[in-house]
């Protein structure tokens, strides 16, 4: 098991002929993700050949419209690589065409879009992850998004994280501890996203094959401090975190859109207590978000069990 | 992007937003002709510089006559002023704004933010003008009023009626707050701000309703639609290192420490900072090359983080997903080779051919110490630049 995502996941990429759509869906080709297809307007009815390094070769085919492309193939899942400017337009249409996920890999979308794409929403049955974030993968299964495979590793610990590297970092920290991922998901960076993470919380709490979950979070907004509230009141599985952005100054954007200290809010120090204070045991470095899970896992006599 | 009061106001004034008559001056000469024009009996004379504060930091006075302008742009001009946003070593003064005085009877406060909780525009107010809106949110948290905007309809009448009566603004004073408001969240929305704030916004003993401060903030990934907000940005009011990034697509943000640093990702980037103080160092900088470093890009991040004297030693902290690690190696032995490097570098490479940018590295017969983890190298690079 897994959440959002797994091996039978058909997926369809909007942007499909850009340098950057082109390249992740070889790459996602290449883990075995069931890629159906692709979406570029002007371009429908074209295809798009991969040659993948096991020597097979991929041929998809082309849509003007996400709506075509999804009755063409069944996909339930999109992943957009639609520059910023019109990203938001992509998401919508994704949206419309009542696509259980889209996850959107896009950064530098203007926080307004993103306002009346989240007022588009609601209602609506589809579930968004980013945008500004690397993807979701279930290890060994399906990858989806810009993340490096090969350093996951099937397993029963959850990833969630505001930030991409630190996702690797924390997977990378994992894997070669024996350590496997049940699934890792980045929500993203900007201010206004589509899922926060309560919402991937919930996700691993359901999933019977996630035992313990790693939380990765950032300056900025208070989404830490409700994450953590929700972890006291409902969480049964460990959480541990990592808050990055202790050294950042305020008032400055530190590369993120939504990483800023404003207003005296959204201090790492203030994320850190309050998730001290909910049962949420903290890496005191980035260096050691897999050591905490692992001495938290020691004691709760799971460790073996997050071995298998 | 920030842009000064003045700039603020004039866009402001294209959206029907009531401000006071002014006009900018570079010189002394055109802050005595911008009084003249203005004609009005009393004149204020308002230090642009890109930070809060400047009322009690002595940057706004009060002139009674031209003369008086005269001796208060002169004092001004040029003057470092120091404010609780500016840091220590302050900022200089380069440009004033000369606005007509007005009768203040009483000072209100308006913002204009988006709420990360709701995911909306929310417009705030407050009885309690002229201060710190933090401190007023600290202190009596319930005098702020606050509004949240539907996006498919926009800020309503009924919603401005509401902030207007809630924060006390004279009755027969609502409907002029309101248009004032409909009209400060068209800017808004109109403009993407990331915020608007009008701290304070003054009743008049003529019976007016208007903007006496205005702090416009824009969210930096809309300018590629608002060329002419683009044309606001004053390069004096940014860090010259950052300003140089920007052109190579990195993201730099200048510190006060003396460890460079060059990571990819924004998170590892801030985490990167973070460690090298979690073993007592200080980081020099924020620097995220990005997803796409090229050997150009890299060399450029190394000459930026150099440029800044402070710096004793380098940290590298790379990831490599896609970003191979071969390709950062490259990237870093070339840079160090043309720089003539001679400050102690740390590099921590990890992810897709680590062996081989290892090697690279190794091969290099530079003097680069190689780092096994995040931990080691922040531990190696703060003991060297002891």
């Amino acid at each position: 098991m897994s959440i959002l995502i797994d091996k039978n996941t058909k997926v369809i990429t909007q942007g499909i002929t850009g340098a950057t759509g082109s390249f992740h869906a070889k790459g996602a080709l290449e883990y075995g993700t069931q890629m159906v297809g692709g979406v570029t307007p002007g371009k429908g009815g074209q295809t798009i050949d991969f040659d993948l390094e096991n020597g097979t070769k991929v041929t998809l085919p082309i849509f003007n419209t996400v709506k075509e492309a999804v009755a063409a193939t069944g996909a339930t899942a999109s992943v957009i690589y639609v520059a910023p400017p019109f990203a938001a337009d992509s998401i919508m249409e994704a949206v419309e065409a009542e696509l259980d996920l889209v996850i959107c890999i896009t950064e530098g979308i203007p926080v307004l879009d993103m306002v009346k794409v989240k007022r588009f929403m609601e209602g609506k049955k589809t579930r968004l992850i980013g945008p500004n974030c690397p993807g979701v993968i279930t290890p060994d299964e399906i990858k989806i998004g810009i993340m490096p495979g090969y350093i996951h590793k099937k397993g029963h610990v959850g990833v969630v994280s505001r930030s991409g590297t630190l996702t690797y970092e924390a997977v990378h920290q994992l894997t070669t501890n024996g350590i496997g991922q049940s699934s890792a998901v980045g929500i993203g960076g900007d201010p206004v996203k589509g899922s926060e993470f309560i919402d991937i919380l919930k996700l691993f709490n359901e999933d019977p094959d996630t035992y313990a979950v790693i939380m990765i979070g950032e300056i900025g907004g208070t989404a830490e401090e409700e994450a953590a509230e929700w972890i006291k009141a409902n969480m049964t599985k460990p959480v541990v975190g990592f808050i990055g952005g202790a050294t950042a100054p305020a008032g400055k954007r530190m590369g993120h859109a939504g990483a800023i200290i404003s207003g005296g809010k959204g201090t790492a120090a203030e994320k850190i207590s309050v998730l001290e204070a909910c049962g949420v045991r903290v890496a005191p470095t980035p260096s050691d978000m897999g050591a905490t899970l692992i001495s938290v896992l020691e004691e709760k006599g799971m460790l073996e069990k997050c071995k298998a | 992007m920030n842009i000064h009061e003045y700039q603020g106001k004039e866009v402001l004034r294209q959206y029907g937003v009531n401000v006071p008559r002014g006009k900018v001056a570079f010189t002394v000469e055109e802050a005595v002709s911008a009084a003249k024009e203005l004609g009005s009996s009393v004149t204020v004379v308002k230090a642009q510089i890109h930070a809060g504060g400047r009322g009690k930091a002595g940057g706004v006075k009060i002139a009674k006559s031209v003369d008086d302008v005269a001796a208060y742009a002169k004092e001004l001009l040029g003057k470092v002023l120091v404010t609780h946003q500016t840091g220590p070593e302050g900022k200089e003064i380069k440009r004033l704004l000369i606005e007509e005085g007005c009768d203040i009877k009483k000072e209100y406060y308006i913002g204009v933010v988006v709420d990360r909780g709701t995911g909306r525009v929310v417009m705030m107010g407050s009885e309690e003008g002229g201060m710190d809106i933090e401190e007023v949110a600290a202190h009596s948290p319930e005098k702020i009023v606050k509004v949240v905007v539907d996006p498919a309809v926009g800020l309503q009448v009924f919603q401005a009626r509401q902030l207007a009566y809630d924060i006390k603004i004279p009755g027969e004073l609502i409907n002029k707050a309101v248009k004032f408001m409909l009209a400060l969240y068209k800017a808004f929305e109109e403009k993407d701000c990331s915020i608007a704030e009008i701290n304070p916004l003054v009743v008049t003993g003529s019976g007016d309703v208007m903007a006496l401060d205005a702090k416009l903030n824009f969210d930096s990934n809309a300018l590629f639609r608002h060329k002419d907000i683009v044309e606001l940005r004053d390069l004096d009011e940014e860090d010259a290192k950052e300003i140089q990034a920007s052109k190579f697509d990195l993201s730099y943000i200048a510190l006060d420490g003396n460890i460079g640093c060059m990571v990819n990702g924004a998170g590892l980037a801030m985490a990167t900072m973070d460690i090298i103080k979690y073993f007592g160092g200080e980081p020099a900088n924020f620097l995220d090359v990005g997803g796409g470093a090229t050997k150009e890009k890299v060399t450029e991040a190394f000459k930026i983080i150099l440029s800044d004297v402070n710096v004793k030693g380098i940290f590298v902290n790379i990831f490599g997903g896609i970003m191979k690690c071969d390709i950062i190696a490259e990237g870093v032995v070339s840079a160090a080779r043309e720089l003539g490097l001679d400050k102690p570098l740390v590099v921590r490479l990890e992810g897709t051919n680590v062996t081989l940018g290892k090697e690279i590295l190794n091969g290099s017969g530079l003097n680069i110490v190689a780092a096994d983890s995040m931990s080691d190298g922040a531990q190696k690079i703060v003991s060297l630049v002891k």
